[in-house]
């Protein structure tokens, strides 16, 4: 048994789905908005589970599913000019750029593309590298940001000056709400992202309920937590009183990690961002601050893409898979011209995207 | 392949002695000169005793196989870091071979041992790694005949590679292959997943994880002998390596055309390797093990092979997680312990460093 293993007591989970099922009264359809929860959500089978009357769809929290096409050639320009390391997270190396090339086979060719799990061990790299330029590929939301930016401040303390980072970072509260403005899918309630509102606070989320008139439960990553937060929003429908419920008080408080905030705010700035199946939204990315321009790959390195073909030679349908609009299976390359080892789109690359989490817990 | 030989003319005219705590292989050791043959003789003879090593000759001759049939096998060893908590290199290389042949209900008999020594290898590393190839070769009685050794250049190998093939007899009468599961059969395990990999994951470099894991890496030859003489109907042996239990049993139920269904709550996983995947992201089903295998036996044997597993160093932890269906061939299914069922797949191209 695990540490966790409270939060994995079974007897617990089927307690409270039988409890969810008593009290339901309509059909109801609830969006993971994390890639964390989509992942851990079919590890479990969970969807199986849940009473049939409730219906789960996949937001686009994965960080890597959501990346722009412009920002993957983008990352494989930088990878390929002469004296630097890339330094990035697993998952971002096989995501197809727009001419079928991805950052593995970059490495393939030559390139020096190393995977860390921090960007501090990033900062090693270049103290270890001083005649190479350590670029480090900042993708992720909230959770991540913050330890981008400490590593930024870590450079400028140890005065590394070898040391980049190309800032793809996206905030969630926005994409939520150009989910719901975009007006595609009728939501009844939305499970909150556990680590990111771990950062972020709860409070972050009161726009759910007041304008939106929509519930929201924030929840762990373990199938207790997760079926407790469904719970609560299976509540809030029948009593018709939409809020944001906490079920992660371990982890969450209101008003967030004020010091990961802090280390956020000192070094980014929120900017328009482009998000694949989004598009281009206001305010919902995290650039580099002009005082730490010397750290900013987009500023240091002088390089220019094509714009991407809008001819997308697979029609792969991440877009809409992203949007909650169709399930993976629905997408005519899934599982035949569509798999983990030869993605088509990012939704197949990362393990936290929908398709690769059919494609991996899922059969019939 | 050469057999290495210590040409008693040559023996003589060495006269320094070069193995201090400090002394490094250099690209000369490997050049078939002198310097070979020191390294040849202060390194591996000390450990490699086998009568068939010491004479002048380009291979080995076996006297008198058992009756059977022959079973060959090789495997190449590239493990990042060489040592590791639990082993080193030369102890995978051993015990890896070895388990390859008990995989097909072999004995295994000989071994080859071939090098491959990046210049500037300290020899007191390399003396420890053949002290331990010789350790464990004794204690899966086997013998190393003939070995081979290469010194390259800075930067055209990483430390050390070693190659180990090895030949075994099936005796009259065992069938064990992964096409071989049938209908019903009951699936066992001797022990806990993925402690092998973990172990190797927490040397690594940018890794900052301390974990008291050690490598589960065992020669289980004599383990497998045991069930073979209480059983003569085992179906499968597979030992999963390289992609865990999960590409393990997947191969097996494309192999024989069957479905597999296991029991989460039956698969023995230490507290150490959950908390550890748990933090990572892992999937314990797809880390390596070095000391573990499945068996598919029919069910009115599975309680005894379970006993007489038990009994054994290697099998305390041993436990029955699935069995065999006629439902969905090739797929393998698990039984989540909330109840669920859903795919085991086979893992896409791995992304984690050399586990082996
Ligand atoms: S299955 Fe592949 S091609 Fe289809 S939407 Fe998903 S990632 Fe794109």
């Amino acid at each position: 048994m695990s540490l966790t293993a409270e939060f994995k007591d079974p007897s617990l989970v089927r307690a409270i789905i039988k409890n969810m099922s008593d009290i339901q009264t309509k059909p109801l359809t609830f969006m993971e908005f994390c890639g964390t929860h989509t992942q851990s959500i079919f590890k479990h089978g969970i969807r199986k589970l849940l009473p049939k009357t409730i219906k789960m769809l996949s937001g686009p929290g994965c960080p890597v599913c959501v990346t722009d096409q412009k920002e993957i050639d983008y990352s494989i320009a930088l990878s390929q000019l002469p004296g630097v390391i890339i330094t990035t997270f697993g998952d971002f190396l096989k995501v197809p750029g727009s001419d079928g090339s991805n950052l593995q086979k970059a490495r393939a060719w030559g390139a020096d593309i190393r995977i860390v799990y921090s960007p501090l061990d990033a900062i090693q790299i270049a103290l270890q590298n001083k005649q190479k330029k350590v670029i480090f590929l900042g993708i992720g939301f909230e959770t991540t940001a913050p330890i981008v930016a400490a590593s930024i401040l870590r450079a400028v303390k140890d005065r590394v000056s070898n040391y980049y980072v190309f800032s793809m970072h996206k905030l969630t509260p926005p994409a939520t709400k150009a989910i719901l403005n975009l007006g595609e899918i009728k939501l009844d309630g939305i499970l909150g992202p556990g680590h990111v509102s771990t950062i972020i606070g709860s409070l972050a989320w009161e726009f759910l309920p007041s304008i939106y008139n929509l519930p929201f439960a924030i929840s762990g990553f373990e199938a207790v937590d997760i079926i407790k937060g469904l719970e609560s929003l299976v509540k809030q429908n029948v009593e018709k009183k939409p809020q944001v419920i906490n079920t992660y008080s371990r982890s969450v408080r209101p008003e967030g990690n004020t010091r990961a905030i802090a280390t956020m705010n000192e070094v980014f700035y929120e900017d328009l961002a482009c998000w694949r199946g989004l598009g281009s939204i206001p305010d919902s990315g995290l650039s580099i601050k002009s005082s730490y321009k010397k750290f900013n790959a987009k500023d240091q390195f002088d390089i220019r893409i094509p714009e991407p073909e809008l001819f997308n030679p697979y029609d792969c349908q991440c877009h809409e898979v992203i949007r909650g609009l169709i399930e993976p299976p629905e997408c005519r390359y899934f599982k035949n011209k569509c798999t983990p080892d030869n993605p088509l789109g990012a939704c197949m690359v990362s393990s936290e995207g929908a398709c690769s989490a059919y494609y991996l817990y899922s059969y019939e | 392949m050469l057999v290495w030989f210590l040409p008693r003319v040559l023996a003589l005219p060495i006269t320094f002695t070069l193995m201090n705590n400090q002394d490094k292989v250099l690209l000369s050791h490997g050049s078939g000169g002198r310097l070979s043959h020191s390294l040849i003789k202060d390194v591996f003879l000390k450990y490699f005793t086998e009568p068939q090593l010491l004479n002048n000759e380009d291979a080995s001759t076996i006297p008198d196989l058992p009756a059977g049939k022959l079973c060959f096998s090789t495997d190449s060893y590239v493990v990042k870091p060489i040592f590791f908590p639990g082993g080193n290199i030369g102890k995978l290389a051993v015990c890896g071979t070895v388990n390859d042949l008990s995989m097909r209900g072999a004995l295994p008999l000989y071994l080859s041992a071939g090098f491959i020594i990046e210049e500037g290898f300290l020899i007191k590393d390399l003396e420890m790694i053949a002290q331990t190839m010789f350790q464990y070769s004794q204690k899966s009685s086997v013998k190393i005949i003939t070995g081979d050794t290469k010194v390259v250049e800075r930067g055209a190998a990483d430390k050390i590679f070693i190659n180990t093939s090895g030949v075994g007899i099936i005796p009259e009468g065992r069938s064990v292959s992964t096409t071989n599961a049938k209908i019903g059969d009951y699936i066992l395990i001797n022990g806990t997943i993925g402690d092998h990999g973990i172990a190797i994951l927490s040397q690594r470099e940018g890794m900052n994880f301390s974990s008291t894991i050690q490598s589960d890496c065992a020669p289980l030859n004599m383990i497998v002998e045991s069930l073979f003489n209480i059983c003569s109907s085992i179906h499968v042996l597979k030992d999963p390596t390289r992609g865990g239990l999960g590409t393990s049993l997947n191969e097996v139920a494309l192999a024989s055309k069957i479905g597999i269904e296991i029991n989460e709550d039956s698969i023995p996983i230490s507290r150490t390797v959950a908390t550890a995947c748990e933090m990572l992201g892992l999937d314990p089903l797809y880390l390596a093990n070095e000391g573990k295998f499945i068996t598919f036996v029919p069910p009115e044997e599975a309680d005894k092979i379970l006993i007489e597993m038990k009994k054994n160093q290697l099998g305390i932890e041993a436990s029955i997680i699935g069995i065999v269906t006629d439902s969905h061939p090739g797929l393998v299914l698990m039984k989540t312990i909330y109840g669920a069922k859903r795919v085991i797949n086979m893992p896409s191209g791995e992304l984690l460093p050399r586990i082996c």
